[in-house]
């Protein structure tokens, strides 16, 4: 008796395991549009976690492009996923939206250290990525060297970025520096291994590069060596958050460097008094006076009540992009989507994109100051 | 076989070998203080220090529950954590000051612990252990995963502010915060308060006798139910005071901020010799003394720090089992 | 006497899995589940299979074991490694992974099975023995002498060997494997590299239980919770050592070989394997441990083999589903492998029954369709709730059940083996009341 029960119980389980995997699939912010194929797009980003902020941008700006080409007579479908900025719960959101939901083309990730694995699997699947904002190199290309067929991004890469910084800290008359980095994170050991290398090259010294990880809270071992170190610039190429948390200690320890950072500062939620007298990389400005960076900045003021961050707008220009070589391709192909986009010739808010053969866009850095409690535009960097 | 004549010869290599060690030690620690400069290893002490201080708030929790119930008590990190987000939510939404603040953190997390207490552990008391301690794992998945939903405290990291400014005094190079001398103030503060209680009060009194034979004290009398209520209370109190402390130190804080220092908090309990009051508070302070100068001295010591701490855990454990100040195990046949 | 026909156990058992498994798999080639679906189901599989080696370990030898992470971090990252070599060659050749690995394996064990064959603790004993006219201080400093360098020489010795083997075998591997069909050899190294990574496993097991094992319960599983955290540890700081490994920022392009067929395969076996364990002379020892230490040593059971090979055991089948898991995913972080996922196994032999197999089996199918399940059911915008129904249910079950769902119950074949009674007759003229009852 009690074998036919637990055998009963057996064969119940798979068979509510297989019907669970029946139920019909639900999909978020509708439809629209009336003629063409419909294109299922999914948004990968980081909604919660560490830099909510990056995630929430990122979405809004390319929801905007999206609305803006469903009024034009488009049809896509929007998929949302929430990656955390974390490597294992983006190629979960990965595979859930290729396989559950049928996405044939992610906008994601905002983190490098998320976008490297989506990156595999979406190869793997034949869909194609665009991210917006992940800048470490290996993105879009495998560890022989080849380049992925279905990655793109819409930014500049990091060895970019820290030439940016570290030509900045020789500008600001810095001889040494001390450098602090996540070791765990793709984008912030990337971005620190070139912002030393390119420091170096200039002539200046690094005396302290020193490494922590994600969950650190107590950074006071670590600034005080820097302290001891006694440098003129410290490079914190971290998240918001993370560079809130050690700016409230550097002050503690009387240290007095200039605070140079990167375009993962950039959040409302940065905390500009504390950062007061330093600068970070960006991938634009807000002050630019260009007509289509004014006139993308009061649409999104008017839609959204503020003003967007380069995530925002980076995303805008991802999904125009990607709406653009959609529209070429004219079928749900997405090899074809692919090899339209790395023809593609594309101008945006950011800039003029085109693809060079790695699938990066060659773009110019804007360098913001920190200053009066507020960000101000500094300068423009081009690429040599 | 009288190797006679080996004597002499091996007295003199074992007192050259020990000599050498003594000195190596010796030799080790002047060469550490001179490696940066005096200033610099003070510097490291000290923050160590204040970090083992803070340790020592939680590590009491875990080690007065463990010695009256024997249960590991996996949620105690995150009634810290309520700890440090109730205050965070005094100090902003109210205005109030730091001891006001500490004090409502307390008070909350008291209650909140004796409310997991009645609900979880109680009806389990005479359930097999491992069956409370999953619950314990089970309580703690639901209050860091509860409190990250987006109407109770959302799943974001928040800037903790501070309830009064930073002063930094320069005493001859090296920097001592009035958060270090906060920390330590209130922590020896409770500490000497809890001292009072256990060692010289009628209830302090009750709560060691339940711990040595539950038994035993129910046979004198005492209200079982309501020393172990007590001692989840002043644990959580504890640990409220600590969430305070940390949240001023390190002014992060996020849903899931207790889970590493109630690891280290623990590790250095039982370090310490678990059930002992005075062991979580040598073993705390071992432990922050550990990490950070460990960050401050070993090359990669800041990607090694928790590495460090746990492999001196493991050498305790393969000498004294019972960690540093534990009582030793005796084995009723 | 009548002879009541009975169906054998291992056939209604057999039927069983042959179904699960060809429903599955069906469901899968017909695209009747989606890939998510089966991904969960493999997931499962090697879920259970982590969850058996820690029942071995908890639910039949008694010991409270937290680092049972730590071995399945090993079996991953160390299988990865060896077909990672296969596919793309990091280390600059097919096989070296590969051949390093087996030899230092086999090298290593040779060491302590001559470290055994000198015995070596009896030597320290006759050695102090033959001192004592000496102050205990020299004593001591004699005896470490002599011992660090017996061991010096026999480690010594070791590692030539391992050298000199990993290089044979290299040669042997690379004239041999790539002889073969692409698809034999494909699965060939996965299942060789598996296998390679779940033997480090147990071999570290082996030798992190033995000064471990003598600890009493909780201190145990506190030693062995800070062995996971020194492995999470040292996986974070791996890219130091091994680039390829990229520390904490997580090992990719690892191939992707895992399908159910193996992991049911796996399963099967290490089900079939544990069950033949417990009801062996061996599993017997291993639950009288549990039961009560001290009256199994005076039954003349050697406890500390007992303990040593559950441990071992345990740790090989965590190598083995932590490979698996590896060549799900493509990729590895060392994230998965904090002590705070290492509550997983815990959960699901205690969920199910300790000291049940089939308890252990049932609880990781469940657990896996609570999460799993969930993240599906739930409406958009409020997968977090996952997290916070997933630990009220195991409370409301800790409170209903206190000893699991299936308490030490076992179905079908995994029970103990039938003994068919015999009917011995007594001699007549024997006391009438006994002559009815069986012996």
């Amino acid at each position: 008796m009690k074998s036919k029960l637990f055998a009963a119980l057996a064969i119940l389980m798979v068979l509510s395991l297989v019907l669970t995997g029946c139920q019909p699939t639900t999909t978020s912010p509708g439809t629209g549009g009336t003629d063409g194929p419909t294109f299922k797009v999914a948004i990968v980003v980081p909604l919660s976690g560490d830099v909510k902020t990056f995630g929430e941008s990122t979405r809004d700006g390319a929801m905007m492009a999206i609305e803006e080409a469903r009024a034009a007579g488009m049809r896509i479908d929007v998929v949302m996923a929430d990656s955390k900025c974390d490597a294992a719960e983006a190629a979960n959101a990965a595979n859930k939206v290729i396989t559950q939901d049928g996405a044939k083309y992610i906008i994601g990730e905002v983190c490098s250290s998320a976008s490297i694995p989506i990156s595999q699997i979406a190869e793997q699947n034949k869909v194609l990525q665009i991210s917006p904002t992940s800048t470490n190199p290996v993105v879009t290309i495998n560890e022989d060297g080849s380049v992925k067929q279905y990655v793109f991004r819409a930014c500049f890469l990091d060895p970019f970025q820290g030439e940016v910084m570290a030509a900045l800290a020789i500008e600001l008359g810095a001889k040494s520096a001390a450098i602090l980095f996540d070791v765990g994170n793709d984008y912030v050991k990337g971005l620190a291994e070139y912002a030393k290398a390119s420091f170096e090259a200039a002539g200046g010294t690094v005396p302290v590069y020193e490494a922590y990880t994600k969950n650190d809270t107590d950074f006071s071992a670590v600034l005080g060596k820097v302290a001891d170190a006694n440098v003129d610039v410290l490079f914190l190429p971290d998240y918001y958050n993370k560079v809130n948390l050690i700016a409230q200690q550097v002050k503690e320890k009387g240290i007095t460097a200039i605070m140079v950072g990167g375009d993962g500062w950039d959040s409302p939620e940065l905390d500009l008094n504390l950062m007061e007298g330093g600068y970070f990389s960006n991938h634009y400005s807000p002050d630019d006076p260009r007509d289509v960076v004014q006139n993308f900045v009061k649409a999104y003021q008017e839609k959204y009540g503020a003003i967007p961050d380069a995530l925002a707008t980076l995303a805008y220009d991802a999904a125009k992009i990607l709406i653009q070589a959609l529209d070429e391709a004219g079928e749900d192909n997405p090899t074809l989507v692919a090899e339209k986009m790395a023809a593609i010739k594309f101008s945006g808010v950011s800039g003029d994109i085109s693809f060079d053969a790695q699938h990066n866009p060659v773009k110019k850095a804007a360098v913001i100051k920190v200053t009066g409690g507020k960000t101000e535009f500094f300068k423009f960097v081009a690429p040599n | 076989m009288k190797l006679t004549w080996l004597r002499l010869p091996l007295k003199v290599i074992a007192w050259v070998v020990y000599m050498l060690l003594a000195a190596g030690i010796v030799y080790g620690v002047i060469g550490l203080i001179r490696l940066n400069g005096p200033v610099f290893f003070l510097q490291a002490v000290l923050d160590g220090l204040k970090l083992g201080f803070v340790y020592a708030l939680i590590a009491l929790g875990y080690t007065m529950v463990y010695g009256i119930v024997r249960l590991i008590n996996f949620a105690h990190c995150d009634v810290f954590m309520v700890g440090s987000f109730a205050s965070y939510y005094a100090i902003t939404r109210f205005g109030w000051g730091f001891i006001p603040a500490i004090l409502l953190a307390m008070l909350i997390c008291v209650l909140l612990n004796i409310t997991i207490e009645r609900i979880a552990y109680k009806p389990l008391r005479d359930a097999p252990r491992i069956t409370s301690l999953i619950t314990a794992i089970g309580v703690s998945f639901f209050l860091e995963y509860f409190t990250a939903l987006k109407f109770v405290f959302g799943a974001d990291f928040i800037t903790y502010k501070r309830p009064f400014e930073v002063v930094v005094w320069d005493i001859g190079g090296v920097l001592l915060t009035n958060i270090t001398v906060i920390i330590a103030g209130v922590t020896l503060l409770l500490l000497i308060l809890l001292l009072y209680v256990i060692n010289q009060t009628k209830v302090g009194t009750a709560m060691r006798a339940t711990s040595m034979d539950k038994s035993a004290a129910r046979l004198m009398g005492i209200n079982i139910d309501g020393v172990i209520t007590l001692t989840f209370a002043i644990g959580a109190a504890l640990a409220g005071a600590g969430g305070v402390l940390y949240a001023i130190a390190f002014p992060q804080i996020w849903t899931f901020m207790g889970i590493m220092p109630g690891l280290k908090a623990f590790v250095a309990a039982v370090l310490g010799g678990i059930g002992n009051i005075t062991g979580a508070v040598v073993g705390s302070l071992l432990m922050g003394e550990i990490e950070v100068l460990t960050v401050s001295f070993l090359p990669i010591g800041s990607r090694l720090r928790d590495l460090v701490a746990f492999l001196v855990l493991i050498i305790v454990f393969l000498v004294k089992p019972t960690g540093i100040l534990g009582e030793p195990q005796v084995e009723k046949v | 006497m009548q002879v009541l026909r009975r169906i054998p156990s291992w056939l209604t058992t057999a039927i069983v899995a042959v179904l699960v498994f060809f429903l599955v798999y069906i469901a899968n080639a017909t695209r009747l589940i989606t890939p998510y679906v089966y991904i969960v189901t493999e997931l499962a599989g090697i879920a259970a299979i982590s969850a058996l080696g820690l029942n071995l370990i908890y639910g039949f030898n008694g010991q409270f074991s937290l680092g049972h992470i730590g071995f399945y971090a090993i079996g991953a990252y160390s299988s990865a490694l060896i077909t990672k070599d296969f596919v793309s060659r990091w280390s600059g050749g097919q096989f070296t992974a590969f051949s390093w690995l087996l030899a230092g394996i086999i090298c290593m064990v040779l060491v302590l099975q001559s470290f055994k064959w000198l015995h070596l603790g009896s030597m320290r004993k006759r050695l102090v023995n033959n001192l004592s006219y000496l102050k205990p201080y020299e004593q001591m400093i004699l005896v470490a002498i002599v011992m660090i360098a017996i061991a010096a020489v026999i480690l010594a010795t070791g590692a030539a060997a391992a050298w000199l083997l990993q290089k044979g075998l290299n040669i042997v591997l690379s004239v041999t494997i790539p002889a073969l069909p692409a698809v034999v050899s494909k699965n060939l190294m996965l299942l060789l590299g598996l296998l390679t990574g779940a033997s480090l496993a147990a071999l570290v097991a082996y030798l992190v239980g033995l000064p471990l094992l003598r600890l009493s319960s909780d201190y145990f599983g506190i030693a062995t919770l800070g062995f996971a955290i020194v492995v999470y540890t040292l996986l974070q700081n791996s890219d130091l050592v091994i680039a390829t490994m990229k520390g904490a920022r997580g090992m990719v392009e690892i191939p992707r070989w895992t399908n159910w067929t193996w992991v049911f395969l796996l399963l099967l076996v290490s089900v079939i394997v544990m069950r033949n364990l417990i009801h062996s002379s061996h599993g017997r020892a291993i639950l009288s441990v549990r039961e009560d230490n001290v009256a199994a040593k005076a039954m003349g059971i050697d406890t500390t083999q007992s303990k040593v090979l559950a441990f071992t055991i345990g740790g090989f089948y965590a190598g083995i589903a932590g490979g698996l898991y590896a060549h799900l995913q493509g990729f590895l972080h060392p994230s998965t492998f904090d002590f705070v996922r290492g509550f997983d196994p815990l959960i699901i032999i205690v969920f199910g029954g300790l000291g049940s197999m089939t308890g252990t089996l049932v609880a990781s199918a469940l657990f896996s369709i609570i999460i799993e399940g969930l993240r599906v059911i739930l409406p958009q915008g409020f997968e977090d709730w996952r997290f916070v129904i997933y630990p009220i249910l195991l409370l409301i079950i800790m409170l209903l059940r206190q000893r699991g769902l299936l308490g030490s119950v076992e179905w079908g074949w995994l029970n103990a083996p039938y003994v068919p009674v015999r009917d011995i007759p007594l001699a007549s003229g024997v006391d009438g009341a006994n002559s009815g009852e069986e012996v």
